[in-house]
């Protein structure tokens, strides 16, 4: 069995993101890059499942600019068999980034895709819905467990608004990994040396023949409204006084 | 312009967040149309008919959309979409799943989650876990938008006297098989709607933290919530957490117990209209965005505000 995984580079985490001077964007110049958590979780589910001899080869793809290799490497040194690259400096929307991954499928042949739910700068929590849309797979999205049942099969357990629902999703399918899918481990020494050999192929959508013109326009970006500092009450006595009688939420 | 709004809802009854979507659909402006799609939910079209400002109700009454599964459901959307300027649907579970599938058959690119309308065509919404707010305008022919309950009142429901229409319209496919579910179930409020939510942290220490906590719960008719850290420490189910990957709420009153109020559990939260803090951390980030801050020991805090009400 094979899997695809398709994994996104955003900016890390950890950093706290600013608007630009000129508010046309955030301010991403020298900040720290690192694979979308979301997407190094379906990258670890897939390592997992080749580690039970039930796939035998992982091929993870990105979409991005040239360094994205980087984020590759990370997921080769995880597990991953070899690695796709679709070079663009543009910032693609969802359906663009769908667009080149269902030319990939063609290709592939996959049995499942298997990517993050969403990513953590755009918060568009779209791509792998537009992927199963695009190449009619069904979908299992921000799954929570997964299981491939033999008989051509996956069981996913989704975490819903509310609780936990399952489906049965006949391959090839599309799961996107919620937070609870695993923990991802971290690369060894070793096995960041040997990812350096491993196969890393690139193209652009020009090449998939994938029309990338964007459909929406980012006008600005800003800071949220601030909350005003609020103030520390002495006791319960007072918080209780200040909850009636000045805001009256009680 | 006209307006068509996935209905959410579990066949009986109607999600609140559905008329939240429909102000969303007042603010752009233009004739609204709501699609109830599911199985013996004609009740929920009779609701939504009544609710003032919604022209007609679309009833697609059938096994195969009892549990909405987005294999069926998109190409009925994307099949009733045509000729509407924009689709809505709650920024919900269910509204994720289902509008990225449906924006996709139509080759148009989806803007999720707004948090306000500037002009038909031109949105707010959040990006970098609500840490940035991104302006955005859409070129496409049919918007196709999921919208944040929080950031929009939620309509009148009675009053209106809406036609309704039955659609035939079966897609049906076996890729994609309903197993199961498991829902929490509770007396108490429902996390996004509730007008008061307590929710609780890693401070709480452990699963017997948390029951000493509902007993406040409780004598507030409020929802309990609880940040990732005690989810993922296992003291609580996940369907609890609020922030950025959970559910994001706006209650007037929001009481973190024990959170230190990480930038993922703020950004779903920030947006209550008073909110408490009690840490015995002076220093943790929640104070800076409570309206009223305690300082303490949790343990004995909590009691003694019960023994207040």
């Amino acid at each position: 069995m094979k899997v695809l995984v398709a994994i996104k580079r955003v900016v890390d985490y950890n950093v706290k993101v600013r608007p630009r001077a000129d508010a046309t964007d955030v301010d991403l110049n020298n900040v720290k890059m690192s694979i979308n958590p979301f997407c190094e979780i379906a990258v670890e589910e897939a390592v997992r499942l080749k580690e039970q001899g039930l796939v035998n080869e992982i091929v993870v793809v990105s979409i991005g600019p040239q360094q994205a290799q980087e984020q590759l490497r990370t997921a080769l040194a995880l597990g991953a068999d070899r690695a796709l690259l679709v070079v663009t400096e543009d910032v693609l929307e969802p359906l663009a980034i769908a667009k080149c991954l269902k030319v990939l499928c063609d290709r592939e042949q996959p049995d499942l895709v298997l990517m993050g739910k969403q990513s953590i700068d755009g918060d568009n929590n779209q791509t792998g819905q537009m992927l199963a849309a695009l190449t009619g797979y069904p979908q299992g999205t921000f799954a929570s467990k997964l299981e491939l049942t033999g008989d051509n099969k996956a069981t996913v357990t989704r975490e819903i608004d509310g609780g936990l629902q399952t489906l049965a999703l006949t391959l090839p399918a599309i799961v996107t990994a919620d937070l609870r899918l695993n923990e991802p481990r971290y690369a060894s020494l070793p096995n960041i040396m040997k990812a350096k050999k491993k196969p890393l192929d690139t193209s652009t959508p020009d090449e998939l023949g994938v029309s990338i013109s964007p459909r929406v326009k980012l006008l600005k970006v800003e800071l949220p409204a601030q909350r005003a500092a609020g103030i520390k009450v002495a006791d319960v006595e007072e918080l209780m006084d200040k909850l009636k009688n000045e805001a009256k939420v009680i | 312009m006209s307006i068509l709004i996935i209905a959410e809802h579990d066949n009986s009854d109607l999600r609140p967040s559905t008329l939240n979507s429909v102000s969303a659909a007042q603010a752009i402006g233009g004739d609204i149309v709501v699609l109830v799609a599911g199985s013996d939910c004609a009740g929920v079209a009779d609701t939504l008919s009544k609710v003032p400002g919604i022209q007609k109700v679309l009833l697609a009454d059938n096994p195969v959309y009892s549990h909405h599964l987005a294999e069926n459901m998109a190409p009925l959307v994307a099949e009733i979409a045509e000729g509407f300027s924009h689709v809505l649907a709650p920024a919900s579970t269910t509204g994720k799943n289902l509008m990225p599938r449906v924006a996709a058959l139509l080759d148009m690119q989806a803007i999720s989650d707004i948090s306000e309308v500037i002009s038909p065509d031109t949105f707010k919404r959040p990006v970098y876990a609500g840490n940035v707010i991104a302006t955005v305008q859409s070129s496409d022919e049919v918007k196709v938008l999921t919208v944040r309950s929080t950031a929009f009142e939620a309509a009148t429901a009675e009053g209106g006297n809406a036609t309704i229409e039955q659609i035939s319209s079966v897609h049906n496919q076996d890729a994609c098989t309903f197993v199961g579910q498991e829902l929490a179930v509770s007396e108490r409020p429902e996390l996004t709607s509730a007008r008061i939510v307590v929710a609780g942290g890693r401070g709480m220490g452990s699963s017997e933290g948390f029951s000493m906590l509902e007993k406040l719960v409780d004598k507030l008719g409020a929802a309990m919530g609880a940040s990732r850290a005690a989810v993922d420490a296992g003291f609580v189910p996940n369907d609890m957490q609020v922030g950025q990957t959970g559910k994001i709420v706006a209650p007037d009153l929001y009481i973190a117990v024990g959170i230190s109020g990480a930038i993922q559990h703020l950004a779903g939260m920030k947006d209550s209209k008073v909110i408490v803090a009690i840490n015995k951390d002076p220093e943790a980030p929640i104070f800076q965005v409570a309206d009223y801050g305690l300082v303490g020991d949790l343990f004995e805090l909590i009691p003694a505000i019960e023994a207040q009400l």
